[in-house]
């Protein structure tokens, strides 16, 4: 289970709940979207959306200090374009969650699906175990905005492609229905992993040797004490959340994955009066 | 009268459009009382110098009561096995509940004279498609695919007769003045360039639409490629063509009240649009966008019989006002009539033998719909402004 | 490079000793460092000209001309000197070969073989000087029918009760195609968002967001999603007339970007919101994207996040596919559809994609017109259409195939001082439009840029209106589609046939 003090404010808000299939019919992602947009004219503040049923496109661009706890499978693109609200899942994702995200809390109690966080350029996404492929894509920064990827699981091929900012973490763990936490016996991530990253940084936390996966542009180096510091916080707030004792972390080494240069193609254009 | 062509244009011609300069008229009684023939004629001959003869026509409406509940089919055919093919094809498709030649005073020298036919005939049931769909697209097959063969008309209780000649001359070949209708349109021409053909004269008919025409349609590509996308199929080579499907889209598919098809035929000006009420505005401006392909452009007038759900005299011009149209109604209200020219009205009123008046004669606004509606009277004079005396509402205004 | 291997330049630059008054001004223009002072005199080097013409305008004598160098290469019909000069490149640098504008292949244009109609006697034509001639279009979404409703008790009662999708006006049938701040300069888009607004036409963000200064030109602004994402946030998105999810491009279908860092400067920076120095990659395809469905969220997307009050269309590059792609992009939920041709524009694109892929506008618009309407879909949408479309005629023309709205770039640049020296990727832009160094874009006034951009779209307008006065045309919407106005005149009956446009004389 969640903590979710952890994540939703101590304060009593104003919560309302709702069944987002009423009579067993699941409702259209237009009409709930319409739905949560009038909850929020409203005045609440929190809102639980229970039975989710693949509904596409919740919270898309909320802005604001809201929270939405999602009991139910929601579905893509949960989150796009959001900027400041608190997302809580209790169950898996499908593909695209904090699809664009500007800010924002997205935190998954189960697997994700592939290309978590395109191109987001803040917020943060903590996902308890699996996600599936180009996790991370194309996250980017800009001034304070930095967003953040933690995966408690595994991931697959492509994770932080063409990454141009940011922070991705894999720790590579395994948590039994009986809940208890192991290290995952699968490798930590795919192949072709940062390819193209040409800003930010990727930690998988894991013994393999990662070289033969690493795609273009991207390379290994040693944790840093620096990041190891910048990194801490947020590990520990993720283990806090879904109940990981934090000293399991230590138990195996922290990598890094950043680009080789700026300009990895740098050489392959020229340009000549034809 | 000139005895070839009568279901497509000779092999020259094919595919060349024809432009016509004419004379149209039409009247229609509101209490339904049938009139005459010769009425009808009286109107149209006296436009003599808009037709250079070749080719006429009129629509009746009210002439066949003892078949109303059938679709009347008025056909051109070239001889008479086509005419045997064509009735096998229909009756795969329905019932020819009757079926017997339009009786003509055919002259005795002509070498191959038309067949001339009706049919009166039921689609089967179907539960896809209504009956009136049914009919527009076996209209379109037999036009389209049946060489030799040419549905003049196919509403119900109604039918078109025309050819190529004088006005006088298909009057007296159809022996018009013997039929009896509550509504008429008359329709003389003047081609610019080719002979013509009997099944390319007017009245345009889809159903019980018909279309009487005087001008050209400068926007017949956009016109024509809309309507196709709709599955109409503008075979005929004639802008008029496309007034006929456009009314038959508007009116009877997309349910559209006369004075708003006559929005969508002849919008106003945007700069007048802008002058105008919140509400107008967004009425008008949905109308322009949303019907910007059926907007028809360059000089027209046109008279309109329509006999769906409440039967219909319309008439319309150009916004430009660049062709002439009347309108004028008896002195008993009962009678609203509209022509090229006011010589129409007046040459009833010379016929000592009727002792014709009317009430009043009046020049309809450019691009304005003259209305009138049987049982009902003159609902719109096409003096009005784009909503004057209608009450229009508009959802979330 | 070895001696052997320096071959003969295309310019040569010729100086009038006697007029020139070694002012060095020259030197300072010329930002391809083709001219320099040795304290004796000016020295110009032919090999790094690309007569941009700077020089030769800027040159208070009037000393300076750049003329086409005679040294004559043996001649080969085949093996063109433009052929050579590949092998040549390829061969010194062995990289990709970029080039920017359009395709400059001498490849017959079909907009040059359509004629346009004019009335004689059957019907007026209208003298646009002294009646109204239309030529406002509707942009967006419009519902297949009207629902008009008469009571039947009285019949002076109508109510309308369709529910309309977002659209708005604009006053010409014309928009600025999309050209984003980091390939061109700052001036040059403020003086095309400002003269957009004026005209009440369009103008496309380009990929790279919309820096905070040209917000308020945002009604009058298309605004790209582009599979970088750059700029992209929530205000963006509202501030808009339109969005537009960018699919591909004329000149590169099927090729992502890339904004090198150095060129990332404070306000690039600040306009696709990436840090100062960091390269800003577009990714050939859009990672939500892979399939057509995807498509369609994405369209969906966009709408919830607007709260449906944004139109939201889709560009594409006219291939060979067109026509099936654009239905299932207007089934995708797509409320415009823009299509860009093999000739359209780039600031910087591989000349292997450039000069041959893709398809000509004009076929691609009449394929994807008929075929809309095959499907009943046309009218629902709004189609843009781009990809040289270089001045009047061809916008004309464009609208008689079937487009609603016609786009283009170069000519609003060669409007505001291009010369066409084909150098935008190397961003040295002598004339200050397509280049980020502050020194080379304060040439360029933005006043006077927008002025110009103001006459040459008045006058496309204006010619337009004399078109559809000479056809008796009163509006623009019945120009569109309208082919029977056309007439074909090239030497292939088959692109008559594709077109849907009979041959001359017919």
């Amino acid at each position: 289970m969640i903590k979710t003090t952890m994540i939703l404010s101590k304060e009593n808000k104003k919560t309302v709940e709702i069944d987002v299939a009423p009579n067993g019919k699941p409702l259209k992602y237009q009409d709930l979207n319409d739905k949560i947009h009038e909850i929020i004219q409203n005045g609440y503040e929190r809102l639980i959306l229970n039975n989710v049923c693949g509904q596409r496109f919740i919270a898309a661009s909320l802005q604001g200090d809201f929270e939405i706890i999602i009991n139910g499978i929601p579905g893509n693109d949960l989150g796009v374009f959001m900027d400041g609200p608190k997302i809580i899942v209790n169950g898996n994702c499908e593909d695209q969650m904090g699809n664009t995200m500007n800010d924002g809390f997205i935190i998954v109690d189960g697997d994700g699906g592939d290309v978590i966080g395109l191109s987001a350029r803040g917020g943060k996404i903590y996902v308890k175990k699996d996600v599936g492929y180009r996790v991370g894509i194309h996250i980017k920064e800009y001034e304070h905005q930095y967003p953040i990827i933690i995966i408690g699981g595994t991931a697959g091929d492509f994770l932080g492609e063409y990454m141009a900012g940011g922070l991705i973490i894999t720790l590579g763990l395994k948590f039994l229905p009986d809940g208890t936490i192991i290290e995952n016996s699968h490798s930590i991530c795919g192949g072709e992993l940062g390819t193209g990253i040409h800003r930010g940084k990727i930690i998988l936390r894991t013994e393999e040797n990662l070289e033969s996966k690493l795609g273009v542009g991207a390379k290994l180096f040693k944790l840093m004490e620096e990041t190891k510091k910048e990194i801490e916080p947020y590990i520990k707030e993720f283990c806090e959340i879904f109940n990981i004792p934090f000293d399991l972390i230590g138990k195996k080494p922290l990598q890094v994955v950043k680009p080789i240069s700026k300009r990895p193609f740098g050489g392959n254009y020229c340009g000549q009066y034809i | 009268m000139r005895w070839e062509n009568y279901t497509s244009p000779s092999e020259k011609f094919r595919n060349e459009r024809v432009f016509d300069g004419c004379g149209i008229t039409g009247f229609i009684n509101i209490d339904g009382t049938l009139t005459k023939g010769d009425k009808i004629i009286e109107m149209l001959e006296i436009l003599h110098d808009r037709e250079n003869g070749l080719g006429a026509g009129f629509a009746a409406y009210g002439i066949y009561p003892q078949y109303k509940d059938f679709y009347a089919l008025h056909f051109l055919f070239d001889n008479d096995q086509i005419r045997l093919n064509t009735e096998d094809f229909l009756s795969s498709k329905g019932v020819v509940v009757f079926s017997e030649p339009i009786p003509t005073k055919q002259p005795s020298n002509v070498d191959k004279p038309p067949i001339v036919w009706r049919m009166f005939y039921e689609p089967k049931e179907m539960k896809s498609l209504s009956q009136d769909e049914q009919m527009v697209q076996l209209v379109m097959e037999v036009n389209e695919k049946i060489e030799g063969a040419f549905i003049m008309s196919s509403g119900k209780n109604m039918g078109v007769f025309k050819g190529n000649g004088w006005s006088h001359e298909i009057a007296e070949y159809y022996k018009i003045k013997d039929y009896e209708a509550y509504m008429w349109l008359g329709h003389s021409r003047f081609p610019t360039n080719t002979p013509g053909w009997w099944g390319g004269a007017h009245p345009f008919n889809l159903l019980g639409t018909s279309v009487v025409h005087n001008g050209e349609i400068t926007s017949y590509g956009t016109n024509m490629r809309y309507l196709e996308s709709f599955g109409y199929k503008c075979t005929l080579f004639t802008d008029t063509e496309v007034i006929a499907y456009l009314f038959d889209l508007l009116v009877r598919r997309h349910k559209l009240p006369i004075p708003i098809v006559s929005l969508a035929l002849a919008p106003p000006l945007f700069s007048e649009i802008e002058s105008m009420d919140k509400k107008y505005q967004l009425a008008l401006k949905n109308i322009r966008a949303t019907y910007r392909s059926a907007m028809l452009n360059g000089p027209f007038s046109i008279v309109v019989g329509q006999n769906g759900h409440i039967p219909t005299l319309i008439g319309l011009t150009d916004r430009k006002k660049l062709r002439p149209l009347i309108a004028a109604i008896s002195e008993d209200e009962n009678t609203i009539y509209l022509s090229s020219e006011e010589a129409s009205f007046k040459r009833l009123m010379l016929d000592s033998s009727k002792s014709f008046k009317f009430k009043e004669i009046w020049h309809p606004r450019s691009g304005t719909a003259v209305v009138a509606r049987l049982g009902e009277g003159l609902i719109r004079n096409g003096l009005e402004l784009p909503f004057e005396n209608l009450q229009l509402s508009v959802m979330g205004v | 490079m070895s001696l052997s291997h320096i071959f003969p330049t295309y310019f040569k630059i010729e100086i009038d000793r006697d007029l020139c008054k070694k002012c060095k001004r020259c030197t300072n223009h010329c930002s391809y460092g083709a001219l320099s002072f040795n304290g004796e005199r000016i020295v110009a080097e032919d090999d790094k000209c690309v007569a941009c013409q700077r020089c030769v305008t800027m040159c208070p004598g009037k000393a300076i001309r750049v003329v086409r160098n005679e040294s004559y290469l043996p001649p080969h019909g085949n093996y063109t000197r433009r052929i050579r000069n590949i092998i040549w490149a390829q061969s010194g640098n062995g990289g990709v070969l970029l080039s920017a504008t359009g395709n400059d292949r001498p490849i017959r244009s079909i907009f040059d073989d359509l004629l346009l109609d004019a009335c004689q006697v059957t019907n007026p034509a209208i003298d646009p000087l002294r009646e109204t001639i239309e030529t406002k279009v509707f942009f967006g979404r419009r519902p297949n029918k009207l629902d008009f409703s008469m009571d039947e008790g009285d019949p002076s009662k109508v109510s309308l009760k369709t529910e309309f999708y977002p659209h708005f006006e604009i006053d010409m049938p014309i928009m600025v195609g999309h050209m984003s701040l980091g390939s061109i300069s700052y001036n040059a888009c403020m003086a095309i968002y400002q003269a957009s607004k004026e005209l009440n036409i369009l103008a496309g963000s380009g990929e790279g967001g919309l820096h905070p200064d040209f917000y308020e030109y945002g009604p009058n602004i298309i605004s790209e999603v582009a599979s970088g994402r750059f700029g992209v946030d929530i205000n963006y998105l509202h501030n808009v007339a339109g969005l537009e999810i960018k699919i591909g491009q004329g000149a590169k279908p099927g090729h992502g970007g890339h904004l090198p860092g150095e060129k990332v400067n404070t306000l690039i920076s600040q306009t696709r919101m990436i840090p100062k120095g960091s390269d800003a990659l577009s990714p050939y395809p859009h990672h939500d994207i892979y399939s057509i469905e995807d498509l369609a969220q994405l369209i969906a997307a966009l709408k919830e996040a607007t709260r449906y009050k944004v139109p939201v269309g889709v560009k594409i590059a006219a291939v060979h596919n067109s026509a099936p792609i654009a239905v299932g992009i207007v089934r995708g939920g797509a409320d415009f559809l823009t299509l860009d041709g093999f000739r359209g524009g780039t600031g910087a694109a591989p000349r292997i994609i450039r000069d041959h892929a893709g398809i000509p506008i004009e076929l691609a618009i009449a394929s994807v017109d008929q075929r809309l309407r095959d499907e009943g879909l046309r009218d629902e949408i709004t189609l843009v259409a781009g990809g040289s479309i270089r001045y009047s005629a061809d916008l004309i023309k464009a609208i008689a195939l079937g487009a609603d709205v016609g786009m283009c770039c170069l000519p609003v640049l060669i409007a505001m001082g291009c010369r066409m020296c084909q150098q935008c990727f190397r961003g040295l832009c002598s004339w200050g439009i397509a280049t980020q160094n502050e020194y080379l874009v304060k040439r360029l006034d933005i006043d006077v840029a927008r002025n110009r951009i103001i006459n040459l779209f008045h006058s496309w307008n204006e010619e337009l209106k004399e078109v559809l006065g000479a056809m008796g045309i009163d509006s623009v919407e019945s120009l569109r589609s309208n082919r029977d106005r056309l007439r074909y005149i090239g030497p292939n009956p088959r692109i008559a046939e594709i077109l849907g446009v009979k041959h001359a004389g017919e």
